[in-house]
């Protein structure tokens, strides 16, 4: 217990639980817009597999992380194009839709890698800051500071992103025009659409943003692990759509959800290997999360209100 | 050529859009990757057997399943191959479909398709079931069984990484506490303990969960170990990590180079060849099976594949050697 | 007209998902036709096979018909893997505990076992949903996490067969008692009980939704719970009943998936689709394909499961991944959810149509 109690190694193990909650951060911030505007998708795994695969496919063939990060978004803008078609022009149940969504994710992703690639080849891993080409230089003063260095400073950028998304996720849904139509379509479609708004344009929309950004959350994933795999997300993104629960529908909360999420996990792991937790048990502790996660929504279901119009679809009549 | 890529990336991207433009692209990939499987027909061994072979996961997987496969490569036999069958049942399936076709031999290539083999192989007393890794055939006449001792060339590449590392600690990522795997692993720490090292080891539960691997590894980093080492397909996660630390890695089962070819020190291969050719020589006699089969380091089953890029000290590389003669001659514990 | 177009639409979706998967057979460099052949020959090709493709149909069937209790209470129920899994394993324990019963008693008592533990593991998402406003869909998949976890733990364990205690430590039980063992019903084929189990249950189901004033009521707060709750009914307690109902189910197919195993033992590899091969998520496919009717639900797990016998032989013989099938079960799914607003398209053109022909 003593080891794991040095600052060194409890920084350590936050710096970890920051970077590991970046995937779970962009899927829940993409997926807080979906459904402040009334729209639950439930696919966001099968996206984040699909646009795992493409960020791969594309850093294996090009060594260029931009176009990974390219592909990602545009296969998650593709699967949003499906979904928003689905959901809201021909009036789908959103639930079932995303659990189609999700199978042909976790099935289509792993037969184009099987077909394409085969042998599991490791990709060249994200550069953290300091790393970067051209201006990394810059930034090692910043990495090499006691303490902050290893916990702000040594990420990759899509960390920065993720974390800068928070405030500007929820800029747009408080100050935007947008945003204002987002919230009014999820609480009250009819009185939305009766003051003008366009119901389906605007849900349509925020089905993009969420599902966009689920697939940056898989492009991160698979580039932070430099390797693609057969269900490489593991319900990754069914955890994220819980986190915009948990975090109450508020990107800050929903940000803490996934630090939260990344740091139970990181310590889980981190006591593993220190011996903390016996192998025998390790089994009880991966269920940790799960069940902090279930505890949590029994405290905060009955406290907080979602969108009204949540999985209600909105036709005209 | 950059075009084709290109081209290739953009079917990638656009999934749809692949289906309906690879016919083109597709071609060239298929071609090249076509396991060696057969076009429906059985495959005819330079043995003059047909061979199936039913495992886990992938024929390429840098791991367990394609050890075998290119085991049987070197053989000459180009198999039947169903793989990644991790569902237990569509392996027994399988099993039993390549044994209704009339195939003479079938690899089961999964410790934990054993209890299925029980209730198949005596439905089909003329067809020759291997099975591994196990380390006896559960008294079943047409059934050979195939083991790794995994734990001798774990010791020595225990003994290399504890010598390389100078006392530090060695971070190990096991998959499921089960098989050759705890094998490699207690052996590998033993052989660090011998050069005075220690291990700090971590069983992930989970053959494929490369997440879980990376994750795994990079703690193991975080806490200050100098060596990486780890068995099964998700250990590509934990590769990629050492990689990113310039860390020198062991592999395992297949040889780790195609994932790192800078920090792989050396892997141990299993060459499965040298007990299915004798198996294969006893089936076409007749015998269908009713034996265990060890890899060892004595028998050449197992082999030490060195990365020549990996510069290792004259000293470490003579005490390795050394270690190797020693289990050979049984002068030297590896369990 | 109006009747054809409801049954024409779905299968036509079903059909042009099946379009798409003979483009992606053709984008692998094969011909649809092989492929096609593959998969028939994979399901039916011989009396063996079709025995394996109504096993494989049987979890499929079970979660599938537990779905549509839920659905019809408008519970959307995730939870399948996690509750097949807490079938398998009550009915694991109980059948090393008292291995002696004889079959005629211990079959009945692994069954009931399975239908508690999968109840159970239903019940829990119900309580939370009902009495603390806890969003099942969130729930179920937290608790699928559980029970694998759970059953890993388990296995490595106290159930672990002693023999791999020393040895190989694989987590898996020892071999059940064959008086567990589900009976096989055609002597030399796969065909065991489990399947005719299946289907009386997917025909209780029907009983129970249709037939009974539970099941009215069920059918009544999935409709309107508003109105439900004015005529008196108790909605808390119709959404607790229909998701232990359909964990029950889950849990009988976990039930199946061990006792009428090859192996005659609970397997794991770590995740859940080693030992359920996704019937959690696949049974929902089912359900959904059989129009949420349970006897509907019969042919259409026999669809699936031949979808997926299919693609194991597909794999076998052509080279292509049996993840088609999974892709293809998500794209049913699409098809056949989309298709109702179009059915609806087509019903006013056809009124229309018809409207207008009567004014000429």
């Amino acid at each position: 217990m003593s080891e794991f109690f040095t600052v060194s190694v409890i920084f350590a193990t936050l710096s970890t639980s920051i970077r590991f909650a970046v995937p779970y951060l962009f899927a829940a911030l993409g997926e807080t817009v979906g459904q402040r505007s009334g729209v639950l998708n439930l696919g966001v795994d099968g996206i984040m597999l699909l646009g795992g695969f493409g960020a791969y496919y594309a850093v294996l063939e090009t060594d260029s992380h931009i176009l990974g990060v390219i592909a990602g978004l545009a296969v998650g803008l593709l699967m949003g194009l499906v979904y928003g078609v689905v959901t809201v022009f021909l009036h789908a149940k959103q639930g079932i839709s995303g659990i189609g969504i999700f199978l042909f994710g976790l099935g289509f992703s792993d037969l184009l890698f099987q077909e394409l690639v085969g042998t599991p080849l490791p990709i060249r891993p994200l550069p953290r800051l300091d790393q970067l080409p051209a201006v990394g230089g810059i930034f090692e003063p910043l990495v090499e500071l006691p303490v902050v260095g290893p916990l702000i400073f040594d990420h990759d950028l899509l960390t920065f992103l993720a974390f800068l998304l928070v405030p500007a996720v929820t800029w747009l849904l408080r100050k935007t025009t947008f945003g204002m139509n987002v919230r009014a379509v999820g609480e009250n479609p009819q009185a939305a659409d009766s003051l003008g708004v366009s119901v389906a344009r605007t849900r349509f929309i925020s089905i993009l943003i969420g599902s966009t950004l689920a697939g940056l959350a898989g492009a991160t994933l698979s580039m932070q692990l430099a390797i693609f795999q057969q269900n490489l997300t593991n319900g990754i993104g069914f955890i994220a759509v819980a986190l915009v629960y948990f975090g109450a529908w508020q990107p800050r909360w929903v940000m803490a959800g996934a630090l939260l999420y990344g740091i139970v996990t990181a310590t889980r792991i981190r006591w593993q290997s220190l011996d903390i937790i016996p192998q025998g048990a390790s089994d009880v502790a991966a269920m940790a999360p799960a069940v902090i996660t279930i505890l949590a929504l029994v405290l905060l279901a009955s406290r907080v209100r979602g969108p009204a119009a949540l999985t209600r679809p909105f036709s005209r009549h | 050529m950059k075009n084709k890529k290109i081209l290739k990336l953009l079917g990638a991207l656009f999934a749809f859009t692949l289906l309906a433009t690879a016919c083109g692209s597709s071609s060239t990939d298929s071609a090249g990757e076509s396991d060696g499987g057969s076009d429906g027909g059985s495959a005819e061994a330079s043995t003059g057997l047909s061979v199936a072979v039913v495992a886990p996961s992938a024929s390429d997987d840098v791991a367990f399943t394609q050890s075998m496969i290119d085991s049987l490569g070197r053989l000459g036999v180009s198999p039947q191959v169903t793989d990644g069958t991790f569902v237990v049942e569509e392996a027994a399936a399988a099993i039993r479909g390549f044994a209704e076709d009339g195939t003479d031999v079938v690899v089961a290539h999964g410790t934990q398709y054993g209890g299925s083999l029980e209730e198949i192989a005596p439905d089909f007393p003329e067809t020759s079931f291997i099975w591994g890794t196990a380390t006896d055939n559960r008294g079943l006449d047409n059934v050979f069984a195939y083991n790794p001792a995994a734990d001798q060339g774990g010791y020595v590449m225990g003994l290399i990484a504890g010598n390389i590392v100078g006392g530090e600690d060695i971070g190990v990522v096991g998959p499921v506490e089960a098989g050759d795997a705890v094998a490699y692993i207690n052996g590998f720490a033993l052989g660090a303990e011998a050069a005075g090292s220690s291990t700090s080891i971590v069983y992930t539960g989970s053959f494929s969960d490369v997440a879980l691997a990376t994750t795994t590894a990079q703690a193991h980093v975080d806490n200050g170990v100098s060596a990486l080492t780890g068995t099964s397909q998700s250990a590509v996660g934990a590769v990629n990590i050492a990689s990113a630390n310039e860390l020198p890695w062991f592999g395992t089962q297949s040889n780790t180079e195609p994932w790192s070819e800078d920090f792989t020190v050396v892997s141990q291969v299993y060459h499965w060849d040298v007990v299915l050719a004798e198996m294969f020589a006893l089936i076409e006699d007749g015998t269908l099976g009713g034996q265990a089969f060890e890899l060892t380091l004595e028998n050449e089953g197992l082999v030490l594949e060195y990365n020549d890029a990996f510069e290792l000290d004259a000293d470490v590389r003579a005490a390795a050697d050394e270690a190797v003669a020693g289990i050979i001659s049984g002068d030297i514990a590896t369990q | 007209m109006k009747r054809l177009a409801g049954g024409v639409v779905p299968l036509g979706a079903a059909f042009l998902a099946f379009l798409l998967g003979a483009l992606m057979i053709i984008a692998l460099g094969a011909s649809p036709a092989d492929g096609l052949a593959a998969m028939f020959d994979g399901a039916f090709g011989t009396t063996d096979r079709i025995a394996a493709t109504a096993v494989r149909a049987t979890p499929l069937l079970l979660v599938g018909a537990g779905i549509t209790i839920a659905f019809r209470a408008s519970v959307i129920n995730i939870g399948g893997e996690g509750q097949i899994i807490a079938g398998a394993l009550l009915s694991t324990s109980v059948a090393l505990a008292i291995p002696d019963t004889p079959r005629i008693a211990l079959i009945p008592i692994v069954v009931l076992a399975g239908l508690i533990g999968g109840g159970i593991w239903g019940a829990i998402p119900g309580v939370l949903k009902a009495y603390a406003s806890v969003n099942e869909i969130l729930s179920t998949v937290m608790l699928n996490i559980v029970a694998i976890q759970l059953m890993n733990f388990l296995l490595r364990g106290p159930l672990i067969d002693p023999i791999e205690v020393g040895t190989s430590r694989i987590p898996q039980t020892q071999r059940l008692t064959d008086n567990a063992a589900l009976p096989t019903l055609v002597e030399g084929s796969r065909l065991h009980l489990g399947v005719p189990i299946a289907i009386v249950a997917a025909i209780i189901v029907y009983l129970i939704l249709f037939r009974t004033p539970f099941g009215f009521r069920l059918r009544a707060v999935g409709h309107n719970p508003d109105a439900a709750r004015a005529a008196g009914i108790s909605v808390e307690k119709n959404i607790v009943s229909a998701l232990s109902l359909s964990g029950a189910l889950s849990g009988l197919a976990g039930v199946i998936l061990v006792f009428g195993s090859e192996s005659l033992r609970l397997v794991t590899d770590g995740g859940s689709a080693g030992f359920t091969g996704s019937a959690g998520f696949n049974g929902i496919v089912t359900a959904l394909f059989g129009g949420l009717h349970p006897l509907w639900t019969i042919p259409s797990s026999f669809l699936f499961g031949s979808l997926l016998t299919g693609a194991t032989e597909l794999q076998r013989e052509l080279q292509i991944p049996n993840a088609l099938a999974i892709a293809l079960n998500g794209l049913i799914v699409l098809f056949v959810v989309s298709s109702d607003r179009v059915r609806g398209w087509l019903d006013t053109r056809l009124d229309r149509s018809m409207k207008a022909r009567v004014e000429e």
